[in-house]
């Protein structure tokens, strides 16, 4: 999945790479807003991190995975609930922020999900977590770890 | 032919109504509808399977009756829609105050491979006291969705793990275990807490 992302961002980057001066094309304008995440029991069962990625700049930017030292293989997955009201979790196509647009990863929708942690996710405590970009730009964002039964940023 | 122009508007506007009735009844109560996709769930009464709650207790569906109820499925290996589903209970019950008390909340699992009792136990102590998690064997968990018309499928994922697809709503039953009404994933509280107070009232209509 990562991989196959890469290659299809790559003629993006060579495109970009060509037209502008600075080292990374538009990556550099992401701002993360809001991150938070919900304690985990132990390191067995996956955790899930939340967030609103803003491209402030005037590139279109895509966000194409994600590492941290808090898990072996973060991802970036998609919940979808159907017409039958039932729900299933997916890995998310790349994402793409339009200049001035923004994407918010959120319950039930677009999520970090953190596979094979490395600790548990304990509550007060943070981790940084690493966005990358087909730019080849990255962004880091220290994650506020919430309690397990969390709504939101500020819960 | 002044008539012949009359029936032919008539036989139009006949035309037009009945088509008019026709759209209304697809999206209504056709194969149009939004909602009852799937089918309804069974009255509590009619569904049977034996499960073992979180303090190990031997409970089914007639544990159920007697006090309005909500139900939903999930497992303790989601990090997405289960916390989800169970902060928005949880935040749910917070409104409802001290009427949360005349009811069953249950969470039945559709992992009872990873949620033994003890799992269950730990998890729904994170959440509101009122929530009881359920598991049992795997053929008993089947017969349960199947009574609620919910369904669950195990799909791996890229570590060797896997996850589950499952029926995200949320059911709520009367005191006599008729189904009230659903909720839908994540739906807003505005919409909920009085969907649950309409649970709670029928209880009394009953009554008399």
């Amino acid at each position: 999945m990562t991989k196959r992302s890469y290659i299809n961002g790559l003629p993006l980057v060579l495109l970009l790479s060509g037209m502008s001066t600075p080292a990374f094309a538009g990556s550099e304008d992401v701002v993360v807003e809001n991150a938070w995440s919900r304690a985990s029991i132990g390191v067995n069962r996956p955790g899930a991190a939340y967030m609103t990625v803003r491209n402030t700049g005037e590139d279109t930017v895509t966000l194409t995975g994600l590492t941290t030292p808090l898990a072996v293989m973060p991802q970036i997955h998609e919940t979808k609930t159907n017409a039958d009201g039932v729900s299933s979790m997916a890995p998310a196509d790349e994402i793409t922020i339009e200049p001035g647009q923004s994407v918010a990863l959120e319950p039930g929708g677009l999520h970090a999900m953190l596979m094979k942690l490395q600790n548990p996710m304990i509550e007060g405590e943070t981790f940084p977590l690493t966005l990358t970009f087909s730019d080849g730009g990255e962004v880091t964002v220290e994650v506020p770890i919430l309690g397990i039964a969390a709504r939101g940023p500020e819960s | 032919m002044q008539r012949r122009h009359v029936v032919q508007y008539g036989a139009a506007g006949v035309g037009a109504v009945a088509l008019m009735l026709g759209v209304g009844w697809w999206r209504v109560d056709g194969p149009g509808a939004p909602k009852p996709a799937g089918q309804r769930p069974l009255p509590l009464s009619a569904m049977d399977f034996r499960l073992t709650d979180h303090e190990g207790n031997e409970v089914g569906p007639e544990t159920l009756i007697g006090r309005p109820t909500m139900v939903f499925f999930g497992f303790t290996y989601c990090p997405d829609v289960c916390p989800t589903t169970l902060s928005d209970i949880s935040g749910w019950l917070e409104d409802l105050g001290d009427e949360a008390a005349r009811m069953n909340v249950v969470f039945i699992t559709v992992d009872p491979e990873r949620d033994t009792v003890e799992a269950m136990a730990e998890y729904v102590g994170y959440f509101h006291p009122a929530i009881r998690g359920w598991t049992g064997p795997a053929n008993q968990v089947a017969r349960a969705a199947e009574g609620f018309r919910a369904s669950y499928e195990r799909v791996p994922t890229e570590g060797g793990d896997y996850t589950m697809n499952h029926t995200a709503s949320v059911f709520l039953f009367d005191a006599k275990g008729e189904l009230v009404t659903m909720i839908d994933y994540h739906e807003p509280r505005e919409f909920a807490v009085p969907k649950i107070r309409r649970a709670l009232t029928e209880v009394v209509e009953g009554a008399t």
